[in-house]
């Protein structure tokens, strides 16, 4: 059972995790050199055997802690879930203590959460890009990268030689696509908001 | 008759059939496209069921789905093409053997479809020469087939002799 006591007793074990505001389920903040050690306890005492997320938020240049991990556990005992958030150190280049070692299946999303957002994991066996290419230069789910992109070369040489092409910004012409819900099909098929511009015609300030 | 059928009158020729180099040529590749499936995401779906015996692509010839690119001459990119893969798609259709074609299947194919972002390329014809887009997302099976006719005729229209070989950079239409 997941109540008062169950997190009363957590609480009093770990000094550094506190309770945090939660809509859903039990929601607590822990400190990032106290990580590991808190996810093995409830690994191993609270049978919270389940990784079921781990990634990380950017909560803006102006924050005061710019990077926060979250991490989602599962236990099939109790039947629900328990969501750990911890802060990264350093705004500039964010780190945090890779969990690899605790629960192997972190060894992934770590390396997406590195991709996205460049939270370095240190002790991560193997922490390169997972989804983007090995030489891309950004980070595209940082709050200051452009949902269009940024023009960067192809990692493909060769390919640029005989094509050309290179990753260009492809903003939204007007977008979000939406449909007004209402109507006769033909009517009420998704269309950009604002057509007024397009990536010849730039958008009017 | 036109010029750019075999023709052929028992009654008048006997065993010699009188035709030019390019109708026989193009009659051959026409009716024998080996597609190699280049299935990137949910279009290859729609791709599957083209082949599949409720459309049934082979009523047309051009069943022999392969998928190793050096037994095939019809490249179809089916789905979302990435940055990423973008590489791998062209180094695929460099080593597919000459003549050969490629078909876009549906939005994200033939313009990047809904994914306007930092990831996705946004059209295949920047990397490769495409014959056929097809519009949809995903096309129809029935949408692939009518592109993939549209494809029968525009290989019988080619000049085949003159131009044995089509070199990539000539061929790109961009
Ligand atoms: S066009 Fe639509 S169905 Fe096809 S790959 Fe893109 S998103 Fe999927």
């Amino acid at each position: 059972m997941i109540d008062q006591d169950f997190t009363d007793s957590l609480l009093e074990k770990f000094s550094s995790v506190s309770l945090r505001h939660h809509d859903d389920c039990l929601t607590l903040d822990c400190e990032p050199n106290a990580i590991v050690e808190f996810l093995s306890h409830l690994r191993d005492e609270e049978t919270f055997d389940l990784l079921v997320d781990l990634t990380g938020i950017d909560h803006g240049q102006k924050a005061e802690v710019r990077y926060t991990v979250v991490i989602h556990l599962y236990s099939r005992i109790h039947r629900n879930y328990l969501r750990v958030h911890s802060p990264a150190v350093n705004n500039e280049s964010p780190e945090f203590p890779s969990v690899e070692s605790v629960f192997p299946a972190a060894n992934w999303h770590e390396r997406e959460a590195f991709d996205m957002f460049g939270i370095t994991f240190s002790g991560h066996p193997n922490l390169k890009r997972i989804l983007m290419w090995d030489e891309y230069p950004y980070f595209p789910l940082r709050k200051d990268f452009p949902l269009a992109g940024i023009d960067v070369p192809l990692p493909a040489e060769d390919v640029v030689e005989v094509t050309d092409a290179s990753v260009e910004p492809a903003p939204m012409m007007g977008g979000p696509f939406v449909s007004s819900g209402d109507g006769m099909m033909s009517d009420s098929e998704p269309r950009a908001k604002d057509e007024s511009w397009t990536e010849q015609a730039e958008k009017p300030v | 008759m036109s010029l750019n059928e075999v023709a052929y009158n028992g009654k008048v020729e006997g065993d010699v059939i009188v035709t030019k180099a390019d109708a026989v040529i193009n009659w051959i590749r026409k009716h024998s496209v080996w597609p190699m499936p280049m299935g990137l995401a949910c279009c290859a779906i729609e791709l599957m069921a083209a082949a599949a015996s409720r459309y049934d692509i082979s009523r047309f010839g051009m069943e022999v789905m392969r998928f190793s690119p050096r037994q095939s001459d019809c490249m179809i990119v089916a789905g979302t093409v990435t940055y990423k893969m973008a590489e791998v798609v062209r180094r695929i259709y460099d080593q597919m053997g000459d003549p050969k074609w490629v078909v876009a299947m549906g939005a994200c194919a033939s313009t990047g479809g809904m994914y306007r972002s930092y990831a996705v390329m946004q059209g295949v014809d920047t990397i490769v020469p495409v014959d056929v887009y097809v519009s949809g997302c995903p096309p129809r099976p029935e949408a692939l087939l009518d592109a993939m006719i549209k494809l029968q005729d525009k290989i019988s229209d080619e000049s085949s002799v003159s131009n044995l070989k089509r070199s990539p950079e000539t061929a790109m239409v961009n």
